[in-house]
């Protein structure tokens, strides 16, 4: 298997086979023809710009062509076991409603975003007091569509706030490879921040 | 009227027609002991049977979807910017069957036809046939051309309603759902215009209550009026600005109620052209087909529980600025598809077209339904 994207290789290992799965802004749909086709995950994909929804369709993957800021009232409480969004997160404009969203569709969430408290932006902006531009943030700040960035730590207090209990965590970099520095300080050197997670609610029953 | 046939073109085209004997039982509980459908066909059925890919047609449409009857023909099918060799459903892989409803005024049997009863044309009598029908008939002609289950059913407008009902009635008799710019039903607004466009024509004194074949003549007033109110609904506002905008035939207004804007001329020259093709009894039980069509209603609304039978693939369309079948009755219709766990892919086209786009050449919705026709064509046997 080889996967385009460093966030995928870990997605995939979180996802049990034959699960169904609506992933969230999925690009040219090349994560869930890899999970239908090694996994026999079922499912559908929402994305809104027509080159990949014409890519997704020639992929022949199920495709929903939505903007993920209406919300996903189209879809039943609980019609997902997983509902992924990756590298997305940063772009939508009600992040903490997106993942509210998730959760409500879903059993499990699966998020990941460039970490904007990786060392390489601190310093760029620490020190060089201007926006980072990093191999995960490549854009200017003016032209970028990331426009709700945030680090580990805000992540996971936003959690807390929505009452979402955080299964796993992963923080690799840019390129997949892990260490002992990511695992000791994932929110210093973790390039892409990678969670599996939940809604508290479920436990209370 | 072309020269020669212009490229991608299928070319001449015949079309044929099939008697049917066998009594057709109807919704509205009367039963047609026998009918004649007209139909054409491009491209060849290969030997497994499994290219067949059917097209139904919208209100004004017909069995014509492309091609040209003579280099005197002035203008080719309805839908020849999508059907043809090479195009998106291309008849070079695919076995295209268009065929004219039952109602119509083509060919296949409707109110314009000889009631063997009375040895006069059926006129208001022709009983209002419904998209069930209609789908019931195709079903028929299916088995007459040797096709077990077509490898798609595609459709706009009210062609996508005829997809959504081959898909329930017949799941199994099809591998593919296209509907484009349909809705599961219509709204009290789209009712409505329907109603105004009936009121015109059955207020017309030459309507003689639907029976002006036999005083040889039309109520061309009141069909006029129905089709320039069609028309406008489906295009959009920012396309008639566009097209026409405050555009004056002459350079000054004259204080008269002759023809003076642009968009005038062109509503007058939209009524010209279809008074002289279409049937006025036809265009009623047209519209009452589509304000009829509700395939939910058995199920006391819940499409999701009448969809539960369809095995097809679905591929929705919508037009951003199609107001009268807009992107939210397609977003019903997947709701529904995707409550039953189908398989089905949705595009949204941005086009300031209006309804009419599922008939245009706008590159997105070419390259998502040739995409999609692409991965239907490679399933197919050689």
């Amino acid at each position: 298997m080889s996967l385009s994207r460093s966030d995928f290789q870990v997605i995939s290992d979180w996802i049990t086979p034959n699960s169904s799965v609506l992933d969230l802004g999925c690009g040219n749909g090349e994560l869930l023809s890899e999970l239908s086709n090694s996994l026999g995950v079922s499912g559908y994909g929402i994305e809104i710009d027509d080159k990949n929804i014409s890519q997704c369709i020639k992929a022949g993957i199920n495709v929903i062509q939505r903007d993920l800021d209406l919300g996903l009232s189209d879809f039943d409480e609980d019609s997902f076991d997983f509902v992924i969004l990756s590298m997305t997160l940063q772009a939508s404009n009600y992040p903490h409603r997106l993942l509210s969203e998730m959760l409500r569709v879903g059993t499990e969430g699966i998020v990941t975003f460039p970490n904007f408290g990786n060392i390489s932006s601190r310093i760029q902006l620490g020190f060089g007091g201007r926006m980072p531009i990093t191999r995960t943030l490549p854009l200017e700040w003016y032209n970028t569509t990331n426009i709700h960035l945030c680090t580990l730590k805000d992540f996971e207090e936003l959690c807390e706030k929505l009452d979402i209990e955080i299964l796993e965590r992963r923080a690799v970099s840019h390129s997949n490879k892990t260490g002992p520095g990511l695992k000791l300080f994932p929110n210093l050197f973790g390039e892409i921040a990678l969670y599996r997670f939940r809604s508290k609610a479920i436990d209370s029953n | 009227m072309p020269e020669t046939i212009p490229e991608g073109s299928i070319g001449l085209v015949k079309s044929s027609t099939f008697h049917f004997d066998q009594p057709l039982a109807l919704a509205c509980g009367e039963t047609l002991e026998a009918y004649e459908l007209v139909y054409e066909t491009y491209g060849e059925l290969n030997s497994a049977r499994d290219n067949a890919v059917l097209v139904c047609h919208a209100l004004s449409g017909t069995h014509h979807l492309a091609g040209y009857y003579s280099l005197e023909d002035r203008k080719p099918g309805w839908w020849e910017n999508l059907v043809g060799p090479g195009k998106v459903i291309d008849t070079n892989r695919f076995y295209v069957v268009g065929v004219n409803n039952l109602g119509g005024c083509h060919g296949s049997t409707g109110p314009k036809s000889i009631n063997p009863e009375t040895n006069k044309p059926y006129g208001p009598a022709f009983p209002i046939v419904t998209v069930a029908d209609w789908v019931e008939s195709q079903s028929r002609l299916a088995q007459k051309l040797g096709i077990d289950q077509w490898a798609a059913v595609i459709g706009g407008s009210l062609g996508g309603m005829q997809v959504l009902q081959w898909s329930i009635d017949y799941p199994d008799r099809l591998r593919h759902a296209i509907v484009i710019a349909a809705s599961s039903k219509l709204t009290a607004q789209n009712i409505a215009f329907n109603e105004v466009a009936r009121q015109a024509i059955r207020t017309d004194p030459a309507f003689h209550d639907g029976h002006y074949y036999e005083y040889d003549t039309i109520p061309e007033r009141g069909l006029r009026i129905a089709r320039m109110l069609g028309h406008l609904t489906y295009l959009s506002d920012d396309i008639m600005a566009e097209k026409f905008g405050r555009d004056l035939r002459q350079e000054s207004i004259n204080f008269d109620y002759g023809i003076e804007f642009q968009v005038e001329s062109y509503l007058r020259y939209q009524a010209d052209s279809f008074v002289g093709t279409f049937d006025a009894n036809t265009y009623l039980l047209m519209t009452k087909a589509l304000d009829y069509f509700d395939p939910a209603a058995s199920s006391g609304g819940n499409l999701s529980a009448v969809l539960a039978q369809a095995t097809a693939d679905f591929f929705v369309l919508s037009f951003t600025s199609d107001w009268r079948f807009s992107p939210q009755r397609s977003h019903e219709i997947i709701r529904a598809l995707h409550d039953n766990d189908l398989n089905v892919s949705y595009a949204e086209i941005k086009s300031h077209h209006g309804h009419d786009a599922f008939l245009l050449p706008l590159p997105q919705y070419l390259s998502v339904l040739g995409a999609y026709m692409e991965r239907i064509a490679s399933e197919c046997k050689k």
